[in-house]
């Protein structure tokens, strides 16, 4: 190796020592202040809590309240709607680009129904479904079903042209076309439209949970405002954000994986 | 000699929302076993879509086009797209794959032309790791796999740069002939057209008509690249340059 690759590679790996020393920094820094603030009252403590006093309600949690349950609670509910999203969208997107004349037909109503704010469906949604997990799921399908659809869809119209005009000239079928062009040509775009989708389905579920719910963390959530406990408020927002930051990594990580 | 096919009083119409485009005007001729057929002419004049109706990718609005018996034709087109995810062989062998005819006698076809054509070690390679030149190669060997009659290519160096180019057409040629395939093939390179043909089709401006149609004579035949030296090539260079310059002249 020469001189000035070695320093080309220092050069790198002080840069990567610069960004995650000031990230740690900076999150340290927050729960000091945090602390500090909430300590001497300058914040006031009832509402915001404070880190020790999280880690000491999620303790509590753990102890009395089935804090495990909660959260498995939601990684399943947000697993289900995920898997069931990513599929449904694969079909609808399919039909819609197979047949263009329905796409036409329906698209002042997916519009619409794009632009309706979903959770004004919420109470709809349980007396359709109940007041149970399966509310929770169609909340979290109605979100992740759109954007998951379009990503895929327009994922199809970028397919190469004369690709598609290639396997004319070879007299292909639709359903020829569909398996051996369409379909895997699309697989990088819905692989990069999963860590999208993952975000869309937690926030689905949280939502529905808010709604219905009897677990999860969307309930405990919701519990803590009604018992006027924002400790267990803040200690289910911490765990919340520390779930969807793991969900993404793992989705960002099986995306690496799969497009190599 | 034995006609294979046979175009007459060819026309087609584009029509859109705001007016028609008439494409092709009253084309007529016919193609000869063995020979090796090029059609010149301005771009946008109708030329993609002449060949294009030949092989039923799209309609003709009028005329007739006769093909003897039940011959097949093999379309390459301009593009040399290849599926990415399929390795160089698996894209050679799609056609068949579509057509249902993947045996192994076709299998085996195809794998010798690629060994013939100094190709084989790419067989197991992705489509992204070819040369220009290569790839157009392959793309003609996907074309050849299912053995058609007659050959049908559509500007097929034009994405190549000079130096391949005249490599390419020199390789191109030479596998058609050892293949003993007719061939119409599009251009829009006089010298292209005038080193690799047996006769020249020079097209008008759209709607394209069709303007002469030389013989081209040399005192010997050899390759495209052997035949630029020919002493006529200077002579059908120039008629046909003066063709097409005339409708330069017209259209400024
Ligand atoms: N599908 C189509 N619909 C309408 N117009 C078309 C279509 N395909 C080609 N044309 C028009 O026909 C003319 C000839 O096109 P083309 O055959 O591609 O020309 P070229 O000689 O460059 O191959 C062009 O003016 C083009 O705009
Ligand atoms: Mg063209």
């Amino acid at each position: 190796m020469t001189k000035e690759h070695l320093n080309y590679l220092k050069k790198i790996r002080r840069e990567k020592i610069i960004v995650i020393t000031f990230q740690i920094l900076i999150l340290a820094g927050f729960l000091i202040m945090w602390e500090l603030l909430s300590k001497y009252k300058i914040i006031n403590p009832f509402i915001f809590s404070s880190p020790s006093k999280v880690i000491e309600t999620i303790k509590n949690l753990y102890l009395n309240y089935n804090l495990i349950g909660h959260i498995l609670t939601t990684l399943y509910e947000t697993l289900i709607a995920f898997i069931l999203g990513i599929t449904l969208s694969f079909i609808i997107a399919i039909i819609l680009y197979e047949f263009k004349i329905l796409n036409k037909i329906i698209d002042p109503y997916l519009t619409m129904l794009n632009s309706l704010p979903k959770v004004a469906l919420g109470p709809l949604i349980i007396i359709i479904a109940g007041a149970n997990t399966k509310s929770i799921i169609v909340m979290a399908l109605l979100i992740n079903l759109i954007v998951g659809i379009m990503s895929i869809y327009n994922g199809f119209n970028n397919i190469d042209k004369d690709l598609i005009k290639l396997f004319k000239t070879f007299n292909a079928s639709r359903l020829d076309i569909l398996l051996k062009l369409t379909i895997p040509a699309s697989y990088k775009t819905i692989i990069s439209s999963l860590k999208l989708n993952i975000s869309m389905t937690l926030i689905g579920v949280i939502m529905g949970e808010f709604l219905v719910s009897q677990s999860g963390l969307g309930y405990l959530i919701i519990y803590g405002t009604q018992v006027f406990n924002l400790d267990m408020v803040m200690s289910g927002i911490v765990i919340l954000i520390i779930i969807s930051f793991v969900l993404y990594k793992i989705i960002t990580y099986i995306e690496k994986k799969l497009l190599k | 000699m034995n006609k294979l096919l046979s175009i007459k009083n060819l026309n087609k119409v584009y029509y859109s929302k705001k007016d028609e485009i008439e494409a092709i005007k009253d084309i007529t001729f016919d193609i000869y076993e063995g020979e090796f057929v090029s059609i010149v002419g301005p771009s946008g004049c109708g030329k993609s879509t002449l060949l294009n109706i030949l092989t039923n990718m799209d309609t003709k609005t009028k005329g007739t086009i006769e093909l003897n018996k039940n011959l097949k034709l093999g379309y390459m087109l301009q593009s040399d797209s290849m599926l990415p995810w399929r390795k160089v062989i698996d894209n050679a062998l799609l056609g068949l794959e579509i057509k249902k005819e993947k045996n192994t006698e076709n299998i085996q076809y195809v794998r010798g032309l690629f060994k013939k054509y100094g190709l084989s070690n790419f067989l197991e390679k992705c489509p992204n790791e070819l040369s220009g030149g290569m790839r157009q190669r392959v793309a003609l060997i996907r074309t050849l796999a299912l053995k058609p009659d007659i050959l049908i290519l559509d500007e097929p160096f034009s994405k190549l740069d000079y130096q391949s180019r005249l490599k390419v057409s020199d390789d191109v040629y030479k596998i058609i002939k050892e293949e003993g395939k007719t061939a119409l093939m599009v251009t829009h390179d006089l010298a292209e057209a005038i080193s690799i043909s047996d006769r020249v089709i020079v097209l008008s401006d759209r709607p394209c008509e069709i303007k002469n149609i030389y013989k081209i004579r040399r005192e010997k035949n050899g390759s495209p690249i052997e035949n630029r030296k020919d002493k006529n090539f200077a002579y059908y260079y120039d008629l046909i340059w003066k063709d097409l310059a005339y409708h330069d002249e017209r259209a400024s």
